[in-house]
């Protein structure tokens, strides 16, 4: 069966590539940071406490699975998108980072991942729609892909080298999933993001293509590495270049990193990245390193000063915060990023 | 941005205009070599990737991978050995090229390689349809693509066909597929030439004009091929066929041809070819006439014998670090994952070990750990690390017979792994990337690993570890709840009555964390392992029978200072304002407190020192930890390691000592003074006599200010002397001196070259002067002051300080202003006194001097002021008459917030 993969794009990219073409636009921070500050207890994930009772059940112990209270509790969640909205992010990220059925599987809730991605971007769009009827401004939902916790070019078993815990089709089909459920709940972009192992990217940016071709319409890609350690690769090994050529096929909306070690240490990659991409660059930093307590000590100020160096040098179009990032840092990251002109691409 | 073709393995790679020709290898393709193709057949991976790495050290920069055979499951086969070469970095760090005329072969290869491939190949011979939606899919997994110039009603062989073909694909890729034009890489089909039919004579011809044509005519494309074709009829006769290609090369490159599939370690160099080998070629290649007649087929027969069998130069590898010392080979084979020679190596490294075990311990794991510096820092990356723990493994296997035979000559009981080692990533978890390489890297030495997976309950991990018996447990996680599952389970593990060692690790997990909230609450082992090329290091000391205790004391050791660290710290950041540590003030009792008078007012110097009694006085521990031998005399003399150095040492020392008493090396002097006295605040008042009337000087001190456990006072040395109002009280202040000899003497020894002897003298010198303060401080107490004039305390007993009253020193962590020095010595005089002067940063020279002040309250005891705050410097320096610049220049290491800035860091 022949597959088409080129289509027209939407309304809300035409609006977003006007935007970023006037300014340096802004993304919002991290879920998981404000998640832990409600203190959130087993009945409360599973929303048997307060909360809406989930209507999918699981004999697993749903503590941590933070994409399940899209399901359990949605009010929670939509503030925190609104908040971000508030504090001045024009795209905000679905709480879908592992709505697929490889993650959800940890949890024994394969079976609500539909329902967790079309809610979770209707929570999104909501919490969006409030913030525009407040002050106007045009808000964008972007739906999170996250890596999975399986490598598809890693094996984790070394007598084995070739063994794969996960393939390029497992992943392919757990994200369309995932996809057509963001696309159901009214996303306007899809953000591949965190990604270790550029094959489980591929995979995603497959099934992409896939379900854009069953809808006949085309949303925008955003494609978000992530270098974790001292060797400025990713985990499987790539440089920040050569993960570029691996997923410039896309031609996505944008390319860049997000997590890792913060913005001191992400910079020269993404100079890097902004080098040879020929398309808009993001960066969404950590909040600094975690300390020995895994806690982020950043303050708004500190993070909002590495990223107005970013945008001073020209080297993104978006910026926004990952983990430990509040509302309060993307409030200063969008006033310290406001004056400057967004990277011109190459 | 310049349209170039954009590929990558681990590495980017770009076509650019410098790279006139990109070698693609051709080894790695079973229908082009007879070897592969044996070693895929019979599943010698190993050796299969072997020839993947040798062609990329000889310097292709895309490896063409090709199943097609047979007798061989060629999609099987393709991800197999894809799979494999992403594991070995450095292979992987080169694009691959999916070489397969079946397309699902050629899916099942774009489903393994994370970097950008090139397909190769696609083309019209099934029609546009086929063709499109191949395309398409190359597309979407993101490939350049080889078109060949193949059609419905065939292969390509003219100038004609080949360049209607090539630019009807172009136009439906560009225009209907939406295809980068420069991802495009056009194959137009390289045919054997000199094959003895004549048409077949201008195929060098036709591909050499058709790539003319096309790089002129499809912009941005490329022009690969196929190039052993070409000579197929001279196979066999390696020298002619290389000559050919080279010849070949020379003049398709100048026409456009930018990539070839080429054996990169076997092409001769043009300018090298025998003049008339290459005469020959060109004409077979240009399809000339030859200069001495007849054809150009029949002249390259005619002197094609003559270079058969030629001698080829093979390249060499660089195998210069064979020649290197066994370790050295070792760590080189372990650094860079090189497996080849590993069991050899391993079996010399035995040979020379008095046990197999010793190679593990020695030259294996300081390679290994060279490996996790390297990582550290960022020089190696993780896959790389991850194949340096395979070699380990295949070195280890070698010795693991040894180890056995061993076991068995040793009574045992013949196999065993080096331990058990149960791993999970705790309850609400789901992460597991870093635990499976840990269980990996352990694995490969030998460690039984028994993982639980993700989100492992704690009750679970104890009941395995119970039932299975294992020597330690492995917990990981990587998002900050799992910090306090570490904590319950270690918890949960001491209520159990575990005493086998916990490992932490993962992204959120720290030494501090551990020492912290995990150690503490568990009394077996708790260990961080910072990253997986630690893991093995620990494990194995941790199950050493020999290394084990002394590996956990100088861990447990270590997180206590780590510890201590911390709640120093943590209590360091929170301090109290000034008005609030003043009202947590010491209060001292002072009723019923009466304190004789010193026997005079006012200073008096002491001359009358016997140097074999101050001797007496001498705390020979301070002695020692000079020498870094570091334990308390005398039971140092007996210490297991140290013992004999400082049995020998503290001979000399006496040695010495009695040249210093005989002789009279060193002249001992000391002035000590007495003052009525009482505080306000934290400043002492001095009077000139017992009226108290006339105020002679005032002694400034510090407050303590961090943040208090209840019922602990914020003190200062003030405290310890009574209050203006209350009773009369009296305080104290000293100066002695060894002498300033010491400093010549240690000069001679050193003109002589014996700096030992230089040292110990100072160090003796040292010692001398706190033994006077020590003997001084007695005299005092007993007579001097008198306030204990029944105190008989043996001198080694004095150095547990059992007597009352101190004798703090200005500079030090209860006074840590150097500057109240001046004070003191303008109340005594000091310098007339004794000699004893202050440089311009407060130290007193002869170096061996000490001073300080008295304070007799038998409640009174050393603390430190540790980091005060600006409102209590202010305060200070007001009353001091200092500028706050100056104050703060003197105290800057107690201060608790940057000089100079509006406002301190606030209480959190």
């Amino acid at each position: 069966m022949t597959k088409t993969f080129t289509f027209p794009s939407t309304p809300a990219e035409a609006q977003l590539r006007k935007l970023a073409h006037e300014r340096v636009l802004v993304l919002d921070g991290a879920m998981g940071t404000q998640i832990q500050t409600l203190g959130l207890s087993e009945e409360d994930f599973t929303g048997q406490g307060s909360g809406c009772a989930c209507a999918h059940h699981s004999d697993h112990p749903q503590k941590g699975n933070n994409d399940l209270l899209i399901l359990t509790q949605p009010d929670a969640i939509e503030e925190i998108h609104f908040s971000f909205a508030m504090a001045g992010a024009d795209i905000v990220e679905t709480n879908t980072f592992s709505s697929t059925s490889i993650a959800q599987a940890d949890y024994g809730m394969e079976h609500a991942v539909h329902d967790l991605n079309a809610t979770g971007a209707c929570l999104a769009r909501r919490a969006m729609d409030r913030a525009t009827a407040i002050d106007g401004r045009p808000r964008f939902v972007a739906g999170a892909l996250g890596p999975t916790n399986r490598t598809a070019s890693l094996s984790p078993d070394v007598n084995d080298p070739g063994y794969r815990a996960v393939t390029f089709d497992d992943l392919r089909v757990a994200y369309g999933e995932q996809v057509r459920g963001l696309i159901a709940g009214k996303a306007d972009l899809i953000l591949i993001e965190t990604i270790f192992d550029t094959l489980n990217a591929k995979a995603a940016i497959f099934a992409c293509m896939e379900v854009f071709s069953e809808t006949g319409q085309h949303l925008p890609l955003m494609i978000s590495g992530t270098i974790t350690d001292a060797s400025g690769r990713t985990l499987s090994g790539q440089t920040p270049t050569a993960f570029w050529h691996s997923v410039m096929h896309a031609r996505p909306f944008t390319v860049g990193l997000n997590c890792a070690l913060g913005a001191a240490a992400m910079r020269p990659h993404l100079a890097e990245l902004a080098g040879v991409a020929t398309t808009l660059t993001c960066a969404y930093p950590n909040a600094g390193l975690p300390n020995a307590f895994g806690q982020y000590d950043e303050g708004p100020d500190e993070t909002a000063a590495q990223i107005e160096g970013f945008a001073r040098d020209g080297l993104v179009n978006i910026v926004g915060g990952c983990c430990g990032t509040t509302p309060d840092h993307i409030r200063a990251i969008a006033e310290a990023v406001a004056g400057f002109t967004p990277r011109a691409t190459p | 941005m310049t349209r170039y073709l954009r590929l990558s393995g681990l590495e980017p790679f770009v076509l650019t205009p410098d790279i006139p020709f990109v070698n693609v290898g051709e080894r790695t393709n079973v229908t082009g070599s007879a070897k592969f193709r044996k070693l895929i057949v019979n599943r010698d991976y190993a050796a299969a990737l072997d020839v993947a790495r040798d062609q990329v050290e000889n310097g292709a920069q895309i490896i063409d991978i090709n199943m097609d055979e047979g007798l061989i499951d060629s999609k099987a086969a393709m991800v197999e050995f894809l799979n494999l070469v992403a594991s070995e970095p450095d292979i992987a760090r080169v694009p691959v090229m999916i070489d397969s005329s079946k397309w699902e072969v050629i899916e099942a290869g774009l489903q393994c390689v994370q970097g950008k491939s090139v397909v190769n190949s696609i083309s019209l011979k099934e029609g546009e349809d086929a063709f499109r939606h191949h395309a398409r899919l190359c597309l979407a997994y993101g490939a350049a693509v080889v078109v060949m110039a193949f059609d419905e009603s065939g292969q390509a062989d003219s100038f004609t066909r080949k360049t209607e073909i090539c630019a009807r694909a172009y136009r439906i890729l560009t225009e209907d597929v939406g295809f980068p034009p420069e991802d495009i890489i056009f194959d137009p089909n390289i045919f054997a030439v000199a094959t003895g039919i004549e048409e077949h004579d201008n195929y060098g011809v036709d591909f050499i004009e058709a790539t003319r044509w096309i790089r002129q005519n499809l912009p941005h494309a490329h022009v690969s091929g196929g190039v052993s074709n070409l000579s197929f009829s001279f196979r066999g006769n390696d020298p002619v066929r290389e000559a050919m290609h080279a010849v070949f090369l020379y003049h398709a490159i100048q026409a456009g041809m930018d990539m070839g599939i080429v054996n990169a370690g076997q092409l001769a160099v043009y300018d090298q070819i025998d003049p008339d080998l290459r005469e020959a070629c060109e004409d077979v290649v240009l399809n000339r006439r030859p200069k001495g007649g007849g054809t150009a087929t029949e002249r390259m027969l005619e002197i094609a014998g003559r270079f058969q069998g030629g001698a080829r130069e093979e390249k060499v590898r660089d195998l210069a670090w064979r020649d290197w010392p066994v370790d050295k080979r070792l760590e080189h084979a372990l650094v860079n994952g090189i497996t080849e020679f590993i069991e050899e190596d391993t079996e010399a490294a035995r040979l020379t070990a008095e046990r197999p075990l010793h190679v593990i311990e020695g030259p294996l794991m300081a390679g290994m750990n060279v490996v996790g510096d390297l990582f550290g820092a960022g020089k190696m990356f993780l896959p790389q690390v991850v194949k340096s723990a395979r070699v380990m493994k295949q070195a280890v296997a070698v010795l693991l017979p040894y180890m056995d035979a061993e076991k068995l000559a040793g009574g045992g009981e013949g196999r065993e792994t080096a331990g058990k080692v149960l791993m999970a990533t705790v309850k609400g978890d789901v992460h597991d990337i870093g635990k499976n390489i840990v269980g990996v890297v352990l694995a490969c030495n030998n460690y039984e690993i028994i993982d639980l997976g993700v989100m492992v309950p704690p009750q679970k991990i104890l009941q395995v570890a119970r039932e299975e018996k294992v020597d330690i447990i492995g917990l990981s996680g990587l998002i900050t709840p799992s910090l306090d599952e570490m904590v319950h389970l270690a918890a949960e593990m001491e209520r159990e009555g575990f005493t086998i060692p916990l490992l932490i690790g993962g992204a959120t997990t720290s030494k501090v964390h551990t020492a912290v909230k995990i150690a503490p609450g568990y009394s077996g082992p708790a260990v961080y392992v910072l990253d997986a090329s630690r893991a093995v290091g620990v494990v194995s000391q941790l199950l050493n029978p020999v290394q084990k205790t002394a590996y956990v004391d100088a861990i447990r050791t270590e997180y206590a200072e780590v510890s201590d660290r911390h709640a120093r710290n943590e209590r360091a950041k929170q301090r109290l304002p000034l008005a609030q540590a003043r009202a947590n003030a010491l209060r001292l009792d002072w009723r019923d407190y009466t304190v004789p008078a010193p026997q005079f007012l006012g200073s008096r110097v002491i001359d009358d020192w016997d140097m074999a009694e101050i001797a007496r006085y001498i705390d020979w521990t301070p002695f020692f930890r000079t020498w870094e031998l570091k334990g308390n005399y005398p039971k140092i003399l007996q210490d297991e390691k140290q013992g004999e150095a400082a049995r020998a040492l503290f001979a000399d020392a006496q040695a010495m000592l009695e040249r210093i008493i005989n002789e009279g090396w060193f002249t001992p002097r000391a002035v000590v003074g007495f003052w009525p006295a009482n505080a306000v605040g934290e400043d002492i008042r001095l009077f000139t006599d017992d009226s108290r009337g006339t105020e002679l000087a005032t002694l400034h001190t510090l407050r303590q200010q961090h943040t208090k456990r209840a019922g602990r006072p914020n003190v200062a040395l003030a405290d310890f002397v009574a209050p203006e109002g209350s009773v009369p009280d009296y305080v104290g202040g000293f100066v002695v001196t060894a002498g300033p000899e010491e400093a010549e003497i240690a000069e001679k020894f050193d003109r002589s070259n014996d700096n030992y002897a230089a040292i110990l003298v100072k160090a003796l010198a040292d010692r001398t002067a706190e033994a006077m303060a020590e003997l001084l401080h007695q005299r005092v107490r007993r007579t001097l002051w008198g306030y204990a004039p029944d105190e008989n305390f043996a001198p080694d007993e004095l150095v547990s300080e059992p007597y009352c009253g101190i004798r703090p020193a200005p500079g030090y962590p209860a006074q840590p202003d150097h500057t109240e020095k001046l004070t003191l010595f303008r109340l005594l005089d000091a310098e007339a006194a004794t000699g004893v002067t202050l440089t311009e940063s407060m130290a007193m020279w002869p170096g061996s001097s000490v001073s300080g002040f008295y304070i007799g309250h038998p409640d009174a005891y050393y603390f430190g002021v540790a980091k005060v705050e600006r409102d209590q410097i202010e305060s200070y320096a007001a009353r001091k008459g200092m500028t706050l610049a100056e104050a703060e220049r003197w105290l800057a290491p107690v201060l608790n917030y940057v000089p100079g800035k509006t406002s301190s860091r606030e209480v959190a």
